[in-house]
């Protein structure tokens, strides 16, 4: 497989004051089409990883590589048009006046012909089904419409990478469940590499594969299912475990036995309503 | 304060809200421009006729021209009163002191009325029939021409347009803070203006930290979507001259030469 992003040995620092890095030497290869979870607690650099794939930040050192071309200054803005961002403030990342002008932003900068803009525009708020709000102003639109307009803004720019930075951290439940299902379809259907930061382990789990950062640094990279089962660790460092395995922490402490690997919700459930039946 | 700057555009299909932001906008200052040449009753009466015209062709009842004249009123009587009680001229009917009021000076005073009635009327036609948007567009393209001696306008327009996009996202804060102050105890609009003053302050410094952080996030956004200037920028929103325009244009031209006919 392709790698799309290569990044080696790659440091950052806020401030040349700051003694410790933010960013401490990272190693991380992503393969086309993957979809990777990048966790890690509040200030622990997973950010700015991203800023530092998007060169929005410039690394103190270390190359990136974004689909076997080097990130520098002059194949910045080249590199920019193959990776889309999607924020976490809903708000802060509306730029248009209303939807349609905002999803078209990145098309204008781009200096994309007016009757291409159009269609692509179109296409892309089908896809994020907010067709019918066309002309609605961002204040008439929830936290979650909002974040789908960021998303067919970066649809309409047709990129390889899409990189999600706490996007459904600000959502109500039911926002945060629809931008999670888009993002599931823009890579398993729409073929996109994902890169979804999160604090939020129900996402996480979806991935193919999670990595963890902390201090800057990267402290485990596995497979979600892998991952989920050192509970206590990931508690350690300050994550949110997904309910099911804070459930399993919790029967074991009191006693019962309980089959090691990881389960979701439904096959916990499941395990449950057995093991009642037993007794 | 939202209702005034936002809540004016009235949706509609008129003849004058299909027209060409630019035409609209440089009719208005035009139209400004040739207030200045009435100074007899014909030339009054034209205007007003033209005027009322464009509000029929608009679709928009005549209440909301009269709201748009309502908040400068004070100003407007001042002015007539001004103009009634120190013209001198004419027949006296009265005097006392330095006030004289002549039959002269009660026509400028009724002509000094018409003037800002007009023109409110027909800038409030503007701002009625066009969205701030469409303001800020047909504002970049006119001046387009400025780019030549190193003015930013395209620069200028695209802020403009994000101030007017983050107004009420602002306003939403403000009622947020607002709320949250009282929370704990402050007291808005209580107490002498001193008090009142103070008062402000535990408003505006959260409010200017989080326009900053937004500010940052925003500039974050915009450069991950390829944002880096002006130059080489597509327009999405197209502003097309039409048939209406030169109409407009051209009744225009007709207008300004009876006025400089009509006027004395």
């Amino acid at each position: 497989m392709n790698g799309i992003i290569d990044i080696k040995d790659l440091c950052f620092r806020y401030s040349q004051e700051n003694e410790k890095l933010d960013l401490s030497h990272i190693d991380l290869h992503v393969n086309e089409g993957e979809w990777l979870a990048i966790i890690g607690h509040n200030g622990s650099g997973k950010s700015t990883l991203a800023k530092a794939i998007d060169g929005l930040i410039e690394p103190e050192a270390g190359e990136v590589f974004i689909d076997g071309e080097k990130l520098t200054d002059k194949s910045l803005w080249n590199i920019r048009k193959k990776i889309g961002m999607v924020f976490q403030n809903p708000d802060n990342q509306f730029v248009g006046a209303d939807v349609e002008g905002d999803v078209a932003f990145g098309l204008e900068n781009q200096g994309i012909e007016r009757e291409e803009m159009h269609a692509r525009v179109k296409k892309a708020l089908e896809v994020v089904d907010m067709q019918n709000f066309a002309k609605h102003e961002p204040v008439r639109l929830s936290g979650g419409q909002k974040q789908r307009v960021a998303i067919a803004g970066v649809l309409a720019l047709r990129p390889k990478i899409v990189i999600f930075d706490e996007s459904t951290s600000m959502l109500d439940p039911e926002g945060r469940l629809q931008i999670i299902s888009l993002i599931r379809q823009m890579n398993q259907i729409e073929g996109f590499t994902v890169i979804s930061i999160t604090h939020d382990i129900d996402e996480a789990s979806l991935a193919d594969r999670v990595i963890v950062i902390d201090d800057g640094q990267i402290i485990d990279d596995s497979l979600p299912e892998k991952l989920f089962q050192k509970g206590e660790q990931l508690i350690d460092i300050g994550l949110d475990v997904p309910y099911p395995q804070r459930l399993k922490l919790e029967l074991k402490k009191r006693g019962i036995q309980i089959p090691a690997e990881y389960m979701d919700e439904e096959s916990m459930v499941n395990w449950l309503c057995r093991s009642i039946l037993k007794n | 304060m939202d209702k005034m700057l936002l809540g004016r555009y009235i949706n509609g299909d008129s003849l004058i809200h299909r027209m060409d932001p630019r035409g609209k906008l440089f009719l208005s200052f035009y139209f400004i421009v040739i207030v200045f040449l009435c100074n007899n009753w014909e030339t009054y009466v034209l205007m007003t006729a033209m005027v009322m015209l464009f509000v029929k062709l608009s679709d928009i009842s005549l209440g909301f021209f009269i709201k748009g004249v309502r908040p400068l009123i004070w100003l407007i009587l001042f002015t007539v009163l001004l103009q009634i009680f120190f013209s001198s001229g004419g027949h006296v009917y009265w005097h006392w002191g330095p006030f004289t009021v002549t039959d002269s000076g009660m026509t400028n005073g009724v002509f000094v009325f018409c003037r800002f009635v007009l023109i409110i009327f027909m800038s409030t036609l503007l701002t009625l029939t066009t969205t701030p948007i469409e303001i800020s567009d047909g504002l970049e393209l006119l001046l387009k021409p400025l780019t030549k001696i190193k003015v930013p306008v395209y620069e200028i327009a695209l802020m403009l347009s994000i101030a007017l996009r983050f107004v009420p996202t602002l306003m939403d804060e403000t009622t947020k803070i607002m709320n949250a102050q009282r929370a704990r105890g402050v007291n808005f609009g209580e107490g002498n203006l001193i008090k009142q003053i103070k008062s402000v302050i535990p408003l505006l410094i959260p409010l200017f930290v989080s326009s900053f952080n937004r500010a940052e996030d925003l500039a974050t956004a915009m450069e991950a979507r390829g944002y880096h200037g002006g130059e080489g920028r597509t327009k999405y929103r197209k502003q097309e001259w039409k048939r209406n325009d030169t109409i407009a244009v051209i009744l225009f031209v007709v207008l300004t030469i009876a006025l400089v006919v009509l006027r004395k």
